[in-house]
């Protein structure tokens, strides 16, 4: 029997509707027991996490790991190293490898990758992500696929959209869709607005998502099929979110951590890291974000994680690919732009960024309720720190917050209550001087209980 | 003087002592291009290469010659296809440019950034000779030039800028420029070609040609790519020249002393009709001899920052005779 007890932290548990100071006991990968001073035996492993959260580990529900195709920008493996590093114990991968995984043998692959994070694919809704054919849905399901999706391109034909809707239901899993009329994008490089126009970039308007979120919130109420919207990144789509939410319709969305943080002013610079797409959006659209996600209309923060090589990047903006690396960053940015300012509370974040994309996938986690696996993280979420590119685990550098001062850093990750990633103790570089007087100057954090 | 930057990527943020400083040195270099010889040995020694990544004639004609007036030792080159497509990426194509000891580089580009990116790699000079619908920082400077050397003082002056501004540099630039000079700037043409939030720069924009030009000391034409055509944004040319097109009529209800621009080439008969492209409110032929002038000034005073930076910085100002 194996016993780990986390003592004098702070756990924060929305399945449970926890937030207190509770150790935690952990006996061979399940949560055994949740109290206040908790004795240890010789036999039990005492982790000290005295001032830190305690919470369910992050699921991150949108990330693309690169294996098989592009093994020099991430592997599964390279890919759980970064997750368990930003405190993330499970994650869903895109289907847009390459091959394309459309196929048993392809989820039966990435499912099973040695991995530091537990990984559930999301199959390819079409063959080869091509938008016609639909794919086995019923066989990827039965080999662990999580939900459908043909991510980074949209699902063009409202028919086939339509269909993969219906049949999707039928196998019981979300089709996750990428919302964006690409006739109306235009292959734009950046949101369309003053910045845009300044910059000289080709712009896609905010219309070429929303006019395809418009149609897919219409073909879920239509269908009565379960529609997880990804990356949402303007207001208007908040809104079109929001109506049919309260319409009744079985659909639930996400943003990402540099919707929440960053604006398309960011890529006046024509630093490639600020490439994404959708792309970043302006200040109005920020603000529009973090109410939907205070108000619930956005049910998850997921990093969208997406590597590229320095080769890939190191380009002019137009011709770079867009994507950001966010496994490691999205609890810092999260605490920093939203928690730290008073827009949502600790526990409204655990809940984004592990409760709701665990139920939402229906996987394993979101919860330390006794009983549960113990799949944990812990964070400091006070600490002050500069992000640097060497403190990266990702197999590529493409991060828009290099050189961000962010507050909140993981520093343990236990999975199954294995520690998979423990901060090393010298590993404190970016902890700022200045952390104690900018804590008071906003009038400290609403942090330690 | 008041120039410092060892670049020119844009004219946003350029505050007006240094266009004054820009445009009062090309005041001087213009004044060389009427002696009988246009040349004098201010940067001798000194290495340019222009880079043109997109097709380009008067704009590197008129660097080359403005180059060779100050003795530079210059070379040019020009690629049809973007650095991306050939293969070698702009990253490589810089560092080969390193490594030949090149002093300043001059580029043209398709992709706006593109000589920020340059910026962010070379030691060199760079000069944004147009990044796609970016900026065109020398084609604005020269403008300028031409509408001091008209009227005198910009300040409180009526320019409208007429046509595709969406897709613009010269426009962006010149937006840049005239608002920092205090002019009072009218961007005017179809709805398709007026790109987002504009206004927000503080300028006027409307889709009224008369309203836009009827009190108007200059109206500067931009041209009618006709590679735009197939975009949607308008449905002809027959259409666009009926509603935006300059004629001799709608010249006549101008302000007698209007000043008439155009960046060139010229769509005869589409944004400008012959007549007054050739007609006395023109300035067109004036704007390119002014072009080597004010480029002139713009590499003297990159040249001059850059030495200035530089440790062995005093010896060569002391060469320069500076």
């Amino acid at each position: 029997m194996k016993k780990t007890l986390l003592r004098g932290g702070r756990l924060v548990d929305p399945a449970t509707r926890a937030d207190d100071r509770l150790d935690l006991l952990i006996v061979d990968g399940k949560v055994a027991e949740r109290a206040p001073n908790l004795p240890a035996d010789e036999s039990t492993t005492v982790l000290d996490v005295a001032g830190l959260v305690v919470c369910p580990g992050f699921v991150d529900m949108h990330v693309h790991l690169r294996e098989p195709g592009r093994e020099d920008e991430e592997t599964i493996e390279s890919g759980g190293l970064a997750a368990v590093h930003g405190g993330v114990t499970a994650m869903a991968a895109m289907p847009n490898t390459s091959p394309a995984m459309d196929t048993a043998s392809w989820v039966e692959f990435v499912r099973t990758r040695p991995c530091a994070a537990a990984v559930h694919p999301i199959a390819a809704v079409t063959v080869g992500r091509e938008g016609k054919v639909l794919t086995e849905m019923a066989e990827l399901a039965a080999a662990g696929a999580v939900a459908f999706s043909d991510d980074g391109s949209p699902v063009a034909s409202g028919h086939v959209m339509r269909m993969a809707l219906q049949y999707a239901s039928m196998v019981g899993r979300p089709i996750i869709a990428h919302c964006e009329d690409a006739d109306l994008a235009r292959g734009g490089a950046m949101h369309e607005g003053l910045a845009s126009t300044i910059a000289g970039l080709k712009p896609s308007p905010a219309a070429a998502e929303e006019v395809m979120v418009a149609r897919d919130v219409i073909l879920a109420r239509a269908t009565g099929a379960r529609l997880h919207i990804a990356h949402v990144s303007t207001g208007g789509s908040v809104e079109l979110v929001r109506r049919a939410k309260a319409d009744g319709a079985a659909v639930t969305c996400e943003t990402c951590p540099h919707y929440l943080s960053l604006t398309d002013d960011d890529v006046r610079t024509y630093d490639t890291s600020f490439k994404v797409n959708p792309p970043l959006r302006s200040a109005r659209d920020v603000e529009a974000l973090r109410e939907g996600l205070a108000d619930g209309t956005i049910d998850a923060v997921a990093s969208d994680h997406a590597p590229h090589s320095l080769e890939e990047k190191q380009v002019e903006f137009d011709a770079a690919p867009p994507g950001a690396i966010g496994l490691e960053t999205t609890l810092p940015v999260v605490v920093t732009h939203l928690v730290a300012p008073g827009i949502i509370s600790l526990s409204r974040a655990v809940e984004v960024l592990s409760v709701n994309p665990a139920a939402i996938l229906g996987v394993p986690g979101g919860t330390l309720e006794v009983g549960a696996p113990a799949d944990v993280a812990v964070f400091d979420a006070e600490r002050r720190w500069k992000v640097d590119e060497p403190w990266f685990r990702s197999r590529s550098r493409n991060s828009p917050f290099i050189g961000h001062v962010l507050c909140g850093r993981v520093t343990m990750t236990l999975r199954g209550g294995e520690v998979v990633f423990s901060e090393p103790e010298h590993d404190d570089p970016g902890d700022c001087e200045a952390r104690e007087s900018d804590a008071r100057a906003r009038g400290g954090l609403p942090v330690r209980v | 003087m008041s120039w410092t930057s060892k670049h020119l990527l844009g004219l946003e943020g350029v505050t007006r002592e240094e266009i004054v400083t820009i445009l009062d040195t090309a005041a001087k270099f213009r004044e060389v291009l009427d002696r009988p010889v246009k040349k004098v040995p201010t940067l001798r020694g000194v290495t340019v290469v222009n880079l043109f990544f997109e097709p380009s004639t008067r704009t590197r004609m008129s660097f080359e010659l403005a180059e060779k007036r100050l003795s530079a030792d210059t070379l040019s080159f020009t690629a049809a296809t973007s650095s991306a497509k050939k293969g070698e990426t702009l990253r490589d194509t810089a560092r080969n440019i390193e490594a030949m000891m090149v002093d300043m580089v001059v580029i043209r580009h398709s992709a706006p950034g593109a000589p920020h990116f340059l910026a962010d790699h070379l030691d060199a000079s760079i000069i944004n000779a147009g990044d796609g619908a970016h900026e065109h920082p020398t084609q604005a400077l020269l403008d300028l030039f031409t509408m001091r050397e008209r009227m005198g003082d910009i300040e409180g002056k009526k320019v409208t800028i007429l046509g595709d501004v969406l897709h613009s540099r010269v426009a962006r630039s010149n937006v840049w420029g005239l608002t920092a000079m205090g002019a009072e700037v009218t961007l005017c043409g179809p709805a398709t070609f007026i790109p987002a939030e504009i206004e927000r720069v503080g300028v006027a924009v409307t889709t009224d040609l008369d309203a836009a030009v009827g009190d108007a000391d200059v109206v500067n034409i931009l041209r009618i790519q006709q590679e735009r055509l197939d975009g949607c944004f308008i449905p002809s040319l027959r259409e666009y020249a009926a509603l935006f097109g300059v004629t001799r009529e709608r010249v006549e209800r101008m302000r007698p002393d209007v000043v008439i621009m155009h960046p060139g080439p010229i769509n005869r008969g589409v944004e400008l009709a012959p007549d007054v492209a050739d007609g006395e409110r023109s300035v067109i032929l004036e704007q390119v001899t002014n072009g080597v002038a004010v480029r002139m000034a713009v590499i003297y005073l990159l040249s001059r920052a850059r030495a200035a930076e530089r440790v062995e910085g005093a010896e060569i100002l002391a060469e320069v005779g500076l």
